[in-house]
């Protein structure tokens, strides 16, 4: 009997592609990769009936590694593309992933509305605080004051938080991890799979090259342990103030509601055009 | 529709619940070093910081028998360099 890890290994991966991954060592877009895999494995679903989209960057580049049916698109429009293979068959599992300057800067127009129509859909962003592929310019979630190659005597501007204004948009499900905690990031892409509706996970991860160095937060094993202290629960963040929250990550579930989805009020909507006898 | 549902709950609790059962559980770890691209990963998070590494700083596991198979390593591997496996009971010299 193969153990989980071979038959992930030998079931999901394209063996005709290049490996070990064109990632950096230690880079976190691998763990989530794992993630993303036992959670398909978990939920027992055929290979034919996921589909992967992704845009453009290092978080990008996972689907093309991965057998299902895979989509690598253009920067920014994992979420367009997404749209238009469940709109043409609402019986697929569809996954975009995206880095957080792939959703929230160039495709942050197509993340906001995907989230408020609430689409059938599921949504990993890989926010590595940075533009990791093109060198290491500031993202919308760099943080104020942050060294970055376009902010080289500290960022000006302020990062926004992914999973608030997913929660914000309208989204059904909003959950956040970290590269740390690599078994929550399981547990919360299978829960999002499985939700009705548009689903987000944001998972905090490393670039330790292009950001952590800058920034003087070390490797990849020194950000996983600053991943680790900076958590805190959604239970436990509810007894804390402002305050204590400061500088904190919150991993869990931060929302989890039942709300109509635009996939299943589009069938709706054209039986209601075709019983109402208007000629159109 | 179209979003995945649950087929089949797996057996979690494979757990023998007989006394036997408590008997200590060994692990074998092993690393496909073509893949491994000597990140620390492994080394620095194991909690029983039983991998150690050789001589070109890849992971090796230095004491097997204390391996707890908690698979944290196996999980944070970001390249799929790592398998941990329930170790087989060894077969008797004269055991054909
Ligand atoms: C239309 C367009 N504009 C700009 C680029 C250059 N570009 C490639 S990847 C990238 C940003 C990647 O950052 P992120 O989405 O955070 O992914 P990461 O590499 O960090 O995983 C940019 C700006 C492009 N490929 N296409
Ligand atoms: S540049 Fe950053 S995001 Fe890209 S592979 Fe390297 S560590 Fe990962
Ligand atoms: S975590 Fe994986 S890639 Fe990193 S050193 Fe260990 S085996 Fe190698
Ligand atoms: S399974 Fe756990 S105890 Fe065993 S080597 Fe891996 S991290 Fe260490």
């Amino acid at each position: 009997m193969p153990t989980p890890a071979q038959a992930i290994r030998h079931e999901y991966l394209r063996h005709n592609k290049k490996f070990p991954h064109v990632w950096c060592p230690g880079c976190g877009n691998g763990i989530v990769m794992g993630a993303l895999l036992r959670a398909i494995h978990h939920l027992e679903l055929s290979k034919d009936e996921v589909v992967l989209t992704s845009g453009i960057g290092c978080s990008g580049r996972m689907p093309t590694y991965l057998d299902f049916n895979t989509l690598h698109t253009t920067h920014g429009r994992a979420l367009t593309f997404a749209t238009g293979v469940k709109l043409a068959n609402p019986a697929l599992n569809v996954v975009a992933i995206m880095g957080d300057g792939d959703a929230t800067a160039i495709g942050g127009n197509h993340f906001i509305h995907a989230a408020r129509r609430n689409l059938n859909l599921t949504a990993i962003i890989i926010n590595n605080s940075i533009y990791g592929m093109t060198g290491g310019q500031y993202s919308p979630t760099t943080p104020f004051g942050a060294i970055s190659t376009t902010s080289v005597y500290g960022h000006i501007e302020h990062a926004f938080s992914i999973a608030e204004l997913a929660v914000t948009a309208g989204a059904s499900f909003v959950a956040r991890s970290t590269v740390y905690h690599a078994d929550l990031i399981d547990r919360l892409i299978e829960q999002a799979m499985q939700k009705r509706g548009f689903a987000v996970v944001e998972v905090i991860s490393n670039c330790h090259v292009q950001y952590g160095r800058r920034n003087k937060l070390g490797g990849a094993v020194d950000m996983l342990k600053q991943f680790k202290e900076q958590a805190v629960t959604v239970s436990r963040a509810e007894k804390l103030s402002p305050e204590e929250l400061e500088g904190k990550t919150t991993i869990g579930v931060l929302v989890d509601r039942e709300l109509p989805v635009s996939t299943e009020e589009y069938k709706k909507v054209r039986r209601r055009a075709h019983e109402s006898g208007d000629k159109v | 529709m179209g979003k995945a549902t649950k087929k089949s709950e797996p057996v979690t609790d494979t757990k023998d619940k007989t006394p036997s059962s408590r008997k200590k559980k060994y692990f074998d770890v092993s690393f496909y070093h073509d893949w491994c691209k000597s990140c620390g990963i492994c080394m620095a998070f194991c909690p029983q910081k039983i991998i150690g590494t050789d001589s070109k700083g890849r992971p090796v596991i230095e004491d097997a028998d204390r391996c707890v198979g908690c698979r944290f390593c196996e999980i944070h591997c970001p390249d799929f360099a790592i398998t941990v496996s329930d170790r087989k009971p060894k077969r008797r010299i004269n055991d054909v």
